[in-house]
């Protein structure tokens, strides 16, 4: 068997292990990535990348659809026609473009990339199962970086006309009748693309409202959006079967059992890691259910075993896992960094976005008191110009001293807003220097502004 | 749509005015029927008043802490079959000012003093360190990134720039100079203040004891009382009897040897209504039992205590004051009482001053019971022993009747066979 000896070996070629590989063989450290499928994870490949290039396009063939019909700010075309081959192409051309470019990042840094299939043999040695045979890597340090998959359904076993969120992408039309099990973000996010598309799409939540995580307040626009779709949602409701030769999802709901007919059922009740034939059983690691436990550096239990991303406890989300990848790069190189972030922002690409950063109100700790203040869009001149002045822009500060504790926002574009909302609360900002700082106009990110000087003093447009 | 007013209710006792404790909804709040609005306290108990419809409530009669009188304009609720009970009601993007917010500028916190020194200016003793929004020291991350580095614990710093934050000059201080242990040796100043409303029981409390205080020229009298004998009853009893009878504590005994003494002298158990000039003795004893609620002092009141055995006793002390610390217990059963008891139990203290419930003339406090030594003549030996301190109204009760009734008390606790043998002989 071929032998290879390294100082880091890099399991998974996700936004997490690339990262970390890239950098550290940039910082002088003698690195080994392997990859079983092509690099640039769920992310890039089947995640993150693709769901937005389809959402793009389906807001694009969407607002033609409205302009056919009763005409947008006085713009009307005559009858679009969607090529979803077409767009399936584009997307692909995208995600294509993206992968080479990690491709070559990898290779420009000097790692050496191997692709295939990892296992543990201990801690200091991986056998791979690589296209040209077995390949044994004994490696100084290793990084435990293979993300995370879609959790299945008891009774609806993924493959056919049952999606993962990998199979939803890859559609060659949209379904006629859709069935989205799971009102999470992923859920929402598909879901919605796919009603734009065509489909006539039913959500199928088994809690009580969607995106759980969040108050209601802020999910409330993008529900009131689904409906707008004509998005068909089912709270409280357990799908309890499928029967494949009719295509009939059976529900049960607080009123009863209900049928419904679908050319294609989309399961997103969540993901979980991706520590299948890895071989974790001969290493001795501390998990935390089903993740593995790490310490502020991203050590396991283990000497020289790291852990990063999705496997890791925290939200499952690539620049979680690019942040865990720069600080195992640069311990192992021998500089000193550590997690000490104090916010990790999430987005939904929902309809409208919804963004969120730090606390939210209902997570401050007790004892802690709060000054929370908003500010609408719909006061906003830009939203207005857009024609989407649906949601607002929401601060949570600490009342002794003003430092921002969280932010949250739903509206238009609020996605590229979210990185200003980290830095304020990343570099422990107070209300008063948002205030303080001059907003272009007109922009969305005024409405950051005018929440802060809502705390501050007073909105000028409140 | 309607919008209805509802007035503060007549809550018994033929009161005219009660103080409005506490609002638990607030304008713009859907109110289903029955929901509780508001908690009214009278001299007695606090009572929640509830809706009377469903709908929207767009106006409050009166602010927490307020009196208001009985019949006054309490809440104004609106109804409307479009008004949607259970969910948020979407705030209105407000599109006009509101002149009243607006003029409530916050204040700015306070902020360390700014510096420019060799050595920058201690902000150490007042400020304690600012933590972020994941509970670390407040500093931005090029800070954090170049302390650890340096491999300095910023939590040794404290910050200098806006709201304790921790800044490149504060880290290049430490370096030059070390950690700053100007200002105390680690040891804080504490400068928080907190201002709370004095209301509900609390205030009825303040108001009951500033009363008694101003009015009542106040004696105690401290006496010790040997309780070997009375213990060792009681443990026989509730060896005997605690399977089925409950345990008994030391206080039915006490209440029993009060029954007792307030027959040889009524003075004590009586009500002085000074205004009238009027001393009303009673032959029931109504015990009042000074009970600590989380809402504050609550004297329930146990009925003709003479004639009730020691478990019934014990039973009923109990019902009160689990009533009284679960706020259910009812406006009868707080007054009324002739003579009061206090106890702390474990806590009892050596002696205390207790005050005494107005109209009332006197009050027993019972202190802590410890083994202390006891010369008997020819040795010291161990002896369970209890401080009585009670209290007189010097106005009604004279200090030799005062320590007549202690020596009274003591004697019958330190002879327990007498708390059941002194029934008159009629």
């Amino acid at each position: 068997m071929n032998e290879l000896r390294c100082s880091l070996l890099v399991i998974g070629g996700g936004p997490g292990g690339y990262v970390c590989a890239s950098r550290a063989a940039r910082l002088g450290v003698d690195t080994i990535l392997v990859e079983g499928q092509r690099v640039g994870g769920t992310c890039l490949n089947i995640g993150c990348i693709p769901s937005k290039a389809l959402i793009h396009a389906a807001e694009l063939y969407h607002n033609a659809v409205q302009q056919a019909g009763t005409g947008m700010q006085g713009i009307t075309v005559s009858a679009p026609r969607l090529d979803f081959g077409q767009t399936q192409e584009w997307k692909t051309g995208v995600v294509d473009k993206l992968c080479n470019g990690v491709a070559g990042l990898l290779e420009r840094s000097g790692v050496k990339t191997l692709k295939g299939w990892a296992r543990f043999r201990d801690g200091k040695t991986v056998e791979v199962e690589s296209e040209t045979g077995p390949v044994l890597v004994r490696a100084d340090n290793v990084v435990i970086a293979t993300g995370s998959v879609p959790v299945e359904l008891p009774g609806l076993p993924f493959g056919g006309r049952i999606l993962d969120s990998t199979a939803a992408l890859a559609l060659p039309q949209p379904p006629r009748r859709l069935a989205v099990i799971g009102a999470g973000y992923i859920g929402l996010e598909l879901g919605t693309a796919l009603a734009k598309l065509g489909s006539e799409v039913t959500m199928i939540e088994a809690g009580p409202n969607i995106l759980p995580q969040y108050d209601d307040k802020l999910t409330r626009p993008a529900k009131r959006r689904l409906e707008a779709l004509g998005i068909a949602l089912r709270l409280n409701t357990k799908s309890t079967g499928w029967d494949d030769a009719t295509g009939v999802l059976t529900l049960q709901g607080e009123d009863g059992e209900e049928r419904l007919e679908a050319d294609a059922v989309l399961v997103t009740v969540g993901r979980r890691p991706a520590t299948d034939g890895l071989g974790l059983g001969e290493l001795n690691l501390r998990l935390n259910g089903p993740f593995i436990e790490v310490d502020d550096r991203c050590h396991t239990s283990m000497r020289g075993v790291f852990a990063i991303g999705d496997v890791t406890p925290g939200p499952m989300l690539a620049h979680r896992a690019m942040a865990q990848g720069e600080i195992v790069a640069d311990v192992v190189a021998g500089h000193a960094n550590a997690w000490d972030k104090a916010c990790v922002p999430a987005v939904c690409f929902t309809d409208p976005e919804i963004a969120t950063v730090g606390l939210l109100p209902s997570e401050v700790p007790e004892g802690v008191a709060t000054k929370v203040s908003e500010f609408s869009f719909r006061a906003n001149g830009r939203a207005l110009t857009l024609d989407a002045a649906e949601g607002f822009v929401r601060i949570v500060a600490r009342e002794s001293d003003h430092v921002i504790l969280g932010i949250q926002a739903t509206g238009p574009g609020v996605s590229e807003l979210v990185s200003g909302f980290a830095l304020a609360i990343e570099t422990g900002l107070r209300v008063e220097d948002v205030a303080g700082t001059i907003h272009a106009h007109p922009t969305l990110g005024e409405a950051l502004q005018e929440a802060a000087l809502a705390t501050a003093s007073m909105a000028n447009h409140g | 749509m309607a919008e209805h007013t509802f007035k503060l209710p007549d809550i018994g006792e033929g009161i005219a005015e009660a103080e409005l404790s506490d609002w638990l909804v607030k304008v713009g709040d859907v109110v289903r029927e029955d929901d509780v609005i508001c908690e009214v306290t009278t001299d007695k108990a606090t009572v929640e008043i509830p809706a009377a419809v469903s709908g929207k409530v767009t106006w409050l009669g009166g602010k927490a802490g307020e009196v208001m009188a009985i019949g006054s304009d309490l809440i104004r609720i609106e109804t409307d079959e479009t008004v949607e009970i259970v969910a948020q009601p979407e705030p209105e993007v407000a599109t006009a000012p509101e002149p009243e917010a607006k003029a409530e500028a916050a204040p700015a916190p306070v902020e360390p003093a700014k510096p420019a020194a060799p050595r920058r200016p201690a902000p150490s003793p007042a400020i304690p360190l600012a933590r972020n929004a994941s509970g670390r020291p407040l500093a931005a991350p090029s800070v954090r990134g170049r302390a650890r580095e340096l491999g300095i614990d910023l939590r040794q710093l404290r910050g200098t720039g806006p709201a304790g934050r921790i800044l490149h000059e504060d880290l290049d201080d430490f370096l030059a100079h070390g950690p700053d242990t100007r200002g105390g040796g680690g040891l804080v100043r504490r400068t928080g203040t907190e201002e709370k409303r004095v209301t509900g029981v609390r205030r009825k409390i303040a108001e009951r004891m500033a009363l008694a205080k101003q009015r009542i020229p106040h004696f105690s009298i401290i006496e010790e009382v040997e309780v070997e004998a009375l213990e060792e009853l009681r443990a026989k009893l509730n060896q005997r009897f605690g399977a089925d009878r409950g345990k008994l504590t030391m206080l039915p005994f006490l209440l029993r040897a009060l029954s007792e003494a307030v027959v040889d002298h009524p003075e004590i158990n009586a009500h002085y209504d000074d205004e009238a000039g009027v001393i009303t003795r009673f032959e029931a004893l109504h015990c009042g039992i000074a009970t600590q609620t989380d809402t504050g002092l609550m004297v329930p009141v146990l009925a003709h205590t003479e004639a009730r055995t020691l478990w019934d006793t014990a039973r009923e002390i109990k019902r009160l004051s689990d009533a009284a610390r679960e706020r259910r217990i009812g406006p009868e059963s707080l007054s009324g009482s002739t003579l009061t008891v206090t106890s702390l139990g474990p806590l009892g203290a050596l002696a205390t001053t207790p005050i005494i419930n107005h109209p009332e003339v006197a009050i027993v406090g019972v202190n802590k019971m410890v083994v202390r030594p006891v010369w008997d003549g020819q040795a010291f030996v161990p002896r369970r022993m209890m401080n009585l301190s009670c209290s007189f109204d010097h106005r009604v009760v004279d200090g030799y009747v005062a320590a007549e009734f202690v020596a009274k008390v003591k004697s019958l606790l330190e002879t327990p066979a007498m708390l059941f043998m002194e029934w008159r002989d009629e």
